[in-house]
């Protein structure tokens, strides 16, 4: 540890005595810092141990139990998980999960695409970055209104959209079939603004030198792309791609308020909101329990797995 | 990046040479001899096109919203009419009066409110102080507490809201605020991460010196740390109020009775009570309100959010 001696006099002729005082001096200003530390990183520290580690660790217990939130917990051992795996609520709600998950390359591919046309200098480009970013900003609650209203077949604003160049579009969030991919089409329209920014910043910092290096070379625009602009960007994307899934898992409020009952065939259900109706509606504490760990467990493998990806294709230029 | 102007000058010239900042100054700031060649050299033709491209886009993104807006000021039998006005006929301005009067809007405004403000300044502070402990202070065995605490972010909120809640109703705190802000206040991981990444560009020096002038560790970081910290802070501060503004998972659990909702639920559960009576023009109206205080932040505050958000894909 680095000690922070009083800058001794050159005259001065440190005795034995004096660096003990001077190491005590030290210890209790060392004493102190740490106090002061410690002081100002508790209240995160408190925070993480009674709302963090203390529920995980109840939920581990709870998962092992029959428990309808009030009366007592019965222990059942793995039943729940066992129950888990024959329950083919759950594993609809998880394959409708990772089907909603087809957005996420849909998305990124178009906000590169906006975020490389915007990098050019196009008039009214502030304009448009306001313009796409604002569905970013809206609350989801508000927006999932307006789109449930949006896709009703009748009088919805998207089928009427879709009237103006002849197509006769489905009554969308009623029907098993396209369910699913209206939730996706809004998830991509809230979430564009976001990812395009960041893509638009990671753009505008790749070095104009190597732009020109590779046109003197004789580098076609395509190959500029793929191999300065795509490998340049590759971090964004990585932290889009990790940010996209955590937040995809957790689905949630599009679905309860667009289709309250998990929609037509149990076609948009998603697994946090199969957890939260087993928790909250039918009392089924101990089994949701079980699923939201499932649910953690989960997501942490596939993040854990992505990392290891990133850094096989870690890239760095000096 | 502007910096308080009490800074010292060492640390301001640190924090402006960090990566992000060099990065974005660099495409404006290479005058160089070959920019006007081949690849710097945009067609005007491509350009007019994409400008149609974007265009289109932006209508598209924006109807949605303008929609709303437009539907708030129909009239019950006018959000039928086929084809679809764009432009009211008549224009309803009284279905504004009609939210604040006969449904739970104002207090669900209150709400929200009380439950974004008290946890997004209180928690900004956590958050700073730690971050500064974290960057500046010596602790044995920090770096692991910051793991630690980063750890959390691994951790979906679905995972812990069963526990959490059965936490909260034993000591009687359901359908209060209290389970929406104690949680929270204590500190953000992701606050404190990018805060504390921020004081990484700060010369620990200037803190020694302080210490050494005998400044208390509060006066180092309220006179010292803090000012130096407030464009990190202050970007950050909003993408929380946001965040917690628009939150609608964990006010569902915890909110029973109408008058103690927050907004996003309050609007929720109209879009359930209203769609019986086909009240249309009242939900978007309700909608509408909700994001309009959240769109003038932003419009205030673009730049700084903007730039925060950019700040966040580079930092990673």
């Amino acid at each position: 540890m680095a000690t922070t001696a009083p800058p001794a006099e050159p005259t001065t002729v440190w005795t034995k005595e004096d660096a003990k005082a001077s190491r005590k001096a030290n210890n209790k200003l060392h004493r102190r810092e740490h106090a002061w530390a410690a002081a100002f990183m508790a209240p995160p520290v408190i925070g993480w141990i009674a709302f963090l580690l203390f529920p995980l660790g109840f939920s581990v217990y709870a998962s092992l139990t029959n428990w309808n939130g009030i009366g007592n917990m019965t222990f059942i051992g793995l039943d729940n998980y066992t129950r888990l795996l024959q329950d083919p609520y759950f594993w609809k709600a998880l394959w409708n999960t990772v089907f909603y998950m087809i957005g996420i390359p849909i998305g990124l591919a178009l906000s590169l695409a906006l975020a490389l046309a915007l990098s050019r200098k196009i008039r009214g480009r502030t304009f448009f970055r306001t313009v796409y970013y604002i569905p970013v900003i809206s609350s989801l609650a508000a927006v999932a209104i307006l789109w449930q209203w949006a896709y009703n077949g009748d009088f919805g604003l998207v089928n009427q959209a879709l009237g103006l160049v002849g197509i006769d579009g489905p009554n969308w969030l009623m029907d098993p079939t396209w369910a699913k991919p209206a939730l996706i089409i809004m998830a991509v329209w809230k979430g564009l603004g976001y990812s395009t920014l960041l893509y638009l910043a990671a753009v505008q910092a790749v070095p104009r030198s190597l732009y020109e290096a590779a046109a003197l070379d004789g580098a076609t625009s395509w190959k500029r792309f793929t191999k300065i602009t795509w490998p340049m960007v590759q971090p964004v994307t990585f932290f889009l791609v990790v940010t996209n899934i955590i937040g995809g898992s957790m689905i949630f409020t599009e679905i309860n308020i667009m289709t309250p009952t998990g929609g037509p065939s149990w076609s948009t259900a998603s697994l946090v909101w199969y957890v939260w109706n087993q928790a909250f509606r039918n009392l089924q504490m101990g089994y949701a329990t079980a699923m939201a760990l499932v649910l953690g467990i989960l997501v942490l493998i596939v993040t854990v797995i992505q990392f290891r990806i990133n850094r096989a294709n870690d890239f760095s230029i000096d | 990046m502007s910096l308080n102007q009490n800074t010292a000058r060492s640390a301001s010239s640190a924090i402006a040479d960090t990566a992000a900042d060099a990065g974005r100054r660099l495409p404006q700031q290479r005058p160089g001899m070959f920019q006007r060649k081949a690849a710097t050299q945009e067609s005007p033709a491509v350009n007019a096109v994409l400008t149609l491209i974007l265009s289109f886009g932006a209508i598209v993104m924006a109807a949605p919203l303008v929609w709303m807006v437009s539907t708030s000021l129909k009239t019950k039998e006018g959000v039928y009419s086929l084809p679809p006005e764009w432009i009211p006929d008549p224009f309803v301005w009284d279905t504004y009066a009609r939210v604040f009067d006969d449904t739970y809007v104002l207090s669900g405004i209150k709400n929200s409110l009380i439950v974004a403000v008290s946890v997004t300044v209180v928690g900004t502070l956590f958050s700073s102080l730690a971050a500064f402990a974290l960057a500046k202070l010596r602790l044995p065995g920090k770096n692991a507490i910051f793991l630690m605490l980063l750890s959390g972010m691994m951790v979906p909120f679905p995972t812990l809201m069963i526990p959490q809640f059965v936490m909260f109703s034993k000591i009687g705190w359901v359908d209060t605020l209290l389970p929406l802000i104690v949680p929270v206040i204590l500190g953000n991981v992701i606050m404190i991460f990018f805060l504390r990444q921020y004081l990484h560009n700060v010369p620990d020096s200037l803190v020694e010196a302080a210490k050494i002038d005998g400044a208390s560790y509060l006066k180092i970081f309220w006179t010292m740390m803090f000012p130096l910290m407030r464009p990190a802070i202050a970007a950050q501060f909003i993408l929380w109020f946001m965040a917690v503004w628009n939150d609608y998972l964990a006010p569902i659990i915890y909110l029973n009775t109408p008058e103690k909702q927050t907004l996003q639920v309050v609007i929720a559960n109209m879009n359930v009570q209203y769609a019986t009576q086909r009240d249309y023009p009242l939900i978007m109206a309700a909608s509408v309100i909700s994001v309009i205080p959240i769109l003038v932040v932003f419009l205030i505050f673009q730049r700084q959010i903007i730039e925060s958000i950019a700040l966040t894909g580079s930092k990673t």
